[in-house]
């Protein structure tokens, strides 16, 4: 179980203060599936990253399953069994998909094993196992292979920061079905996504909302979901490309 | 006979760990330890024994010569010519590569000076290893200097790799290509503590549909210094392709010049050269799969050299 308590977190330049994330008190229950959406620069991503150990909050307090992370660094709070799905994967030159797979499973994977998990996010394991986690690789590849690292950390809580950004319609269909395998076997672990994709909310079992920093709504997906839809905080696969998608 | 530390310089460049099948030539402290010719590859002394040539009869495939030279002795120094007659239509693999383990106060030092003959429609795999062992205040010093000259139809693929002990360098490559001869050149290079290492490559493409790539990736760390300098030279229709990609880390110095002179309406030449540290990204990606930021640099520098 994660829990945050009172979560701020400020970011000051010449003129003035700003807060990303006000006061956030927010529990992830074990064996959930939460989606985490709201309105562009609402403060998600930075959420998730507090969460990694990536960024620091200002004040606030970060408990995993009872003991107090706040103070522990990115690898310690992986060692405890938090995985983090970044929005943009990062590139290596030279690092083989199977090395980056066996750095994530902590263990010798076997190439059988690792080409299980890239099966899972529908890549053709044989094709992908030796080739470099560079710039040859698509937005759409590298997303899943990212995705599959977390797979293979197996953890009792993976983060995934806005899986649908950055790759195309026709991978992001596919990609949606492998959220749907995770959360039937959400027993496994916990899951927090941030997405505004009305597909991924659909399978959630809560739904936070998060604007300007602080929850504006968390609740069961059945509760939250009719408020949302038609809103930019649950938007249908197609209409963000009209819109033009979110980086933030 | 080798004792364990030349056995161990010989595994660590040649990644022999018994005596090679085929040709070889194994020179250790200056004199040859041990030395195996085959029907088709003739090893000899020259005759002021300066160096050995290696003779390889045309039409020879799937052969292989392994020369390795291992230092275990502070402060010798010597000078080897090798020269290498490759006859035409050959497909061979060629393994050299210099070890040194120098727990003396005294400078050892290797300074190989290769020659390569390739004939007509040849194929050639090159591999070159450099490796420095010891804890004495002597240095391990390794200037390899390699002429390559390719007939018509002719390829070579050569690696060059330096990733330890090595504490001075100065590496000259020169090759001079005939019309439709492909050399492949991939350097990989770790430099550390106050280590200097200089790679100077000159290809000449003489010939018309020559083509040069010349490659190398290279991380110098601590208050190590690195100049990669390479140079092609185009004089017929032809294509060549220069690239340096560097990772440099703490006090680390790096200055690399690419170059390119077209003497020809048709020469293509490109040439990339990137340095930059480590994206703090790279390391965060590592730490959020559990590991330690050395751990993270680690896993980042071996991929990049792999």
């Amino acid at each position: 179980m994660l829990e945050l308590r009172g979560i701020s977190f400020e970011v000051s330049d010449e003129k003035a203060q700003k807060e990303i994330i006000r006061n956030v008190d927010l529990t992830i229950e074990d064996q959930k599936f939460v989606v985490i959406t709201g309105p562009n620069g609402g403060g998600k991503s930075t959420l998730a990253k507090v969460i990694a150990g990536i960024v620091k909050p200002t004040s606030g307090k970060i408990f995993f399953d009872g003991e107090d992370i706040t103070e522990k660094s990115i690898t310690e709070r992986a060692r405890l069994g938090i995985s983090f799905a970044f929005q943009q994967p990062v590139r290596f030159k030279g690092i083989q998909v199977l090395d980056l797979m066996r750095i994530a499973a902590g263990k010798q994977l076997s190439v059988a094993d690792a080409c299980q998990y890239l099966s899972e996010v529908g890549l053709c394991a044989k094709d992908y196992i030796k080739r470099e986690v560079n710039a040859s690789l698509s937005g759409g590849e590298l997303k899943r292979i990212e995705i599959a690292t977390v797979l293979a950390r197996g953890t009792k809580l993976s983060v995934f920061d806005e899986p649908e950004a950055g790759i195309d319609l026709w991978s992001f269909q596919n990609l949606i079905q492998v959220f749907e395998r995770m959360q039937k076997r959400t027993k496994e672990g916990s899951i927090l996504i941030i997405s505004h994709q009305e597909r991924i909310l659909n399978i959630a079992d809560e739904i936070v909302v998060i604007a300007e920093g602080q929850i504006v709504n968390h609740g069961p997906r059945e509760e939250i979901l009719p408020k949302l839809l038609g809103t930019a905080s649950a938007v249908d696969a197609c209409s963000r490309f009209y819109q033009g998608g979110d980086q933030s | 006979m080798m004792d364990e530390i030349q056995k161990r310089l010989i595994a660590e460049v040649a990644d022999l760990h018994t005596v090679p099948e085929g040709a070889y030539n194994i020179r250790a402290n200056g004199q040859m330890a041990a030395r195996n010719t085959t029907a088709n590859i003739d090893i000899t002394s020259k005759e002021d024994g300066s160096g050995i040539d290696i003779r390889i009869k045309p039409g020879t495939k799937h052969e292989s010569v392994h020369i390795p030279v291992v230092l275990s002795q502070s402060g010798l120094k010597e000078t080897v010519y090798n020269d290498f007659y490759i006859g035409d239509d050959c497909d061979v693999v060629i393994v050299a590569g210099c070890g040194i383990d120098n727990c003396g106060s005294q400078d050892s030092q290797h300074d190989g000076i290769h020659r390569f003959f390739v004939g007509k429609n040849a194929r050639i795999k090159y591999v070159e290893k450099h490796y420095g062992a010891g804890d004495g205040s002597g240095k391990r010093i390794l200037n390899p200097g390699t002429e390559v000259h390719m007939e018509e139809g002719s390829s070579m693929e050569m690696e060059m790799v330096q990733i330890k002990g090595v504490d001075s360098t100065v590496r000259t490559t020169t090759a001079q290509l005939a019309a439709g001869a492909h050399l492949v050149v991939r350097e990989r290079l770790m430099t550390h503590g106050s280590q200097s290492a200089v790679s100077d490559y000159q290809v000449t493409l003489n010939g018309e549909g020559a083509s040069a790539d010349v490659i190398s990736r290279s991380v110098a760390k601590d208050s190590s210094y690195q100049k990669f300098d390479s140079r092609i030279v185009g004089n017929a229709p032809c294509s060549g392709h220069t690239e340096c990609d560097a990772i440099i880390m703490d006090k680390a110095r790096i200055l690399a010049i690419p170059q390119l002179e077209a003497n020809d309406l048709d020469a293509a030449l490109i040439h990339e050269a990137a340095i930059g540290k480590i994206a703090g990204e790279q390391i965060i990606k590592l730490m959020t799969l559990g590991l330690t930021e050395e751990e993270a640099e680690e896993q980042i520098v071996n991929g990049f050299l792999k």
